[in-house]
């Protein structure tokens, strides 16, 4: 119980004084994850790297043995009973993700192995047709490395220029600057939904209506979503952002690794070539000419990740029971109580201050270099990221090699954020 | 004692705070510059050796965790003087102690007190930090200008 009387003080102060902060939970769902009940070395884990990945609650670990153990057979191939099974799950969790994102058909629903496959996906097959030596792809300053070099690679093979928008000293993209660089030139813009490095929350759907008014004869670019941070942290709506692209990871949603997803628009999508060759993505092959399927077949070469599929949609029915307002509200929470106890660590910088932030927390500590931060933690059974988050450019904007990063989940608590400050004042100490 | 205090031990950290031989060199005859791609630290080293063959002058500058700057320093002013044949063989020797291949008490050794960094095996991810600056080393004595943990 907290003593009434400081509780009384900090209510009647009003101003100065910082008054202890207070997390509310709105979940408790820790229970869930089994590896989050674990101890490490005599001491509970305290997990702050879900931007990196996310751990796995029982439901979808048990949906996919289950799968292994009684159902597992291929796809969209076999007349047997089994593969009749997988294929009716597997398509069925193109629904279930088409209904998660508000996509208008699961036609516009193509499997990947993550976000970095979706986004080459887009380069190579969209890029690589419709690039003209001159025309121009903006992305933003803060991207992570999987949201540039794809880019940079077919630039090079068209002769495309890459222009960046710059961010002001909070991490939040200037649109002014934005709003400049768009023109007759500008082909495709991409960005991110939330920051890996920062976690600002960038304003696409503005960015979208922007570049749709661009692009040759006005008639608009297209625009990329990397939406790796945010599709396990709010609630997105594809048509309401009227997103060209949208690209996410099974594996930041609770789900399991080896899969991602691509939407596109329908029409789009049915502009482009295929971008890998092989089985299942054809409609009829002879040596003089080979016909493919319409999307998302096209796009689907190959023997599919069937059981990450499948764990993909039991991790979308998770979310869903759980509630995408729910988890946001949680995290909010985090972030508030996250960002106070850490102001409160001596020497200590929060990199990204964005008005709208999703819920990490990046920062350096005066005199100690991340990765030792991130050794030390470990021995407190604090699990967080140090580096520079496959984001360099977005290092060097803020003038530094490398980051701290604690990136919250609704699995979290308070009691994961009173061990990091703790953990960093004691680091801090041991440095001086 | 505890995994990490063995690792973060106060020679560490007073190297880490007040590095040795922390200087650019104006007329080095040899400088290489070492990156950890994980990380994307780098250190640069100045190298300087006289007719006999020895390490003359030995310094350092960079960005690196504590671990890899302490190495650099302890690094710097261990081998300073002594014959490049030498400088080598503490490298195969420091190398082989910080990927637990060389147990520094099995046997006689040249590494003195750079066993400090025996308590890097532990720890897989940093073992690249703890030898970013030898490699550099090597790569200057090598003539090469740039060098790799990822080589």
């Amino acid at each position: 119980m907290a003593n009434p009387t400081d509780t009384a003080a900090a209510r009647s102060s009003g101003t100065a004084g910082p008054s202890k902060p207070v997390f509310k939970p709105i979940l408790d769902i820790k229970k869930d994850f089994p590896v989050l009940n674990r101890e490490f070395g005599g001491l509970p884990l305290h997990y702050l790297d879900s931007a990196a990945t996310t751990q796995k609650p029982l439901a979808v670990i048990e949906a996919m043995d289950t799968f292994y153990r009684e159902s597992y057979g291929t796809v969209r191939r076999g007349v047997y009973r089994l593969s009749e099974k997988a294929t009716a799950g597997f398509e069925g969790t193109r629904k279930k993700v088409a209904a998660l994102i508000n996509a208008a058909s699961e036609k516009e629903i193509i499997y990947t192995s993550g976000t970095t496959q979706s986004i080459n996906l887009v380069a190579y097959s969209y890029g690589r047709k419709f690039l003209k030596a001159g025309d121009e792809i903006i992305l933003s300053q803060i991207e992570h490395h999987a949201n540039i070099v794809p880019w940079q690679i077919v630039a090079e093979m068209t002769g495309a220029v890459i222009r960046t928008i710059p961010v002001d000293d909070t991490g939040t993209l200037i649109l002014e600057e934005y709003k400049k660089l768009l023109g007759e030139k500008t082909r495709i813009v991409a960005v991110n939904h939330i920051s890996n490095a920062l976690g600002t929350i960038n304003p696409v759907k503005e960015i979208i209506r922007l570049a749709h008014l661009a692009g040759p004869g006005g008639k608009g670019a297209v625009v990329l979503v990397d939406g790796a941070q945010s599709i396990s942290h709010m609630t997105v709506d594809v048509r309401d952002l009227d997103a060209d692209f949208y690209a996410f990871s099974g594996h930041k949603m609770f789900g399991p690794t080896g899969i991602g997803i691509l939407y596109g628009k329908f029409a789009i999508l049915d502009s482009m070539p295929p971008y890998q060759g092989g089985g299942d993505m054809i409609m009829k092959v002879t040596f003089a000419k080979t016909t493919y399927q319409a999307p998302p077949h096209r796009f689907e070469a190959g023997t599919p990740a069937i059981v990450e599929v499948l764990g993909l949609g039991a991790a979308i029915d998770y979310l869903k029971q759980v509630g995408l307002d729910k988890i946001a509200a949680h995290e909010a929470g985090l972030l508030e109580y996250g960002t106070a106890v850490l102001r409160d660590v001596p020497g200590l910088r929060l990199i990204g201050t964005a008005a709208e932030k999703g819920s990490i927390l990046s920062f350096t500590l005066e005199g100690v270099h991340p990765h030792d931060i991130g050794t030390l933690l470990d021995e407190d059974g604090i699990a967080i990221r140090a580096g520079h988050h496959c984001a360099q450019p977005t290092m060097d904007r803020f003038g530094v090699p490398a980051t701290a990063r604690a990136s919250m989940g609704p699995y979290n608590d308070a009691s994961d954020l009173d061990a990091l400050a703790k953990g960093l004042k004691r680091i801090g100490e041991m440095f001086r | 004692m505890s995994r990490s205090n063995e690792l973060y031990q106060q020679v560490i950290l007073d190297h880490n705070k007040n590095p040795r031989n922390y200087r650019e060199m104006a007329d080095a005859a040899y400088v290489c510059e070492g990156h950890n791609p994980l990380c994307g630290d780098h250190i640069t080293i100045y190298v300087n050796v006289d007719p006999e063959g020895r390490i003359s002058d030995l310094s350092f500058q960079g960005n690196g965790c504590a671990i890899s700057k302490a190495s650099a320093s302890m690094m710097t002013a261990f081998l300073k003087g002594k014959p490049i044949e030498e400088a080598r063989v503490i490298f195969k020797e420091f190398h082989e102690m910080v990927t637990g291949e060389f147990d520094p008490k099995s046997r006689e050794n040249h590494l003195g007190k750079l066993t400090l960094f025996e308590g890097v095996k532990e720890y897989s991810s940093r073992i690249k930090c703890a030898s970013l600056a030898w490699h550099a080393l090597m790569g200057a004595l090598e003539k090469k200008t740039s060098a790799s943990t990822e080589a």
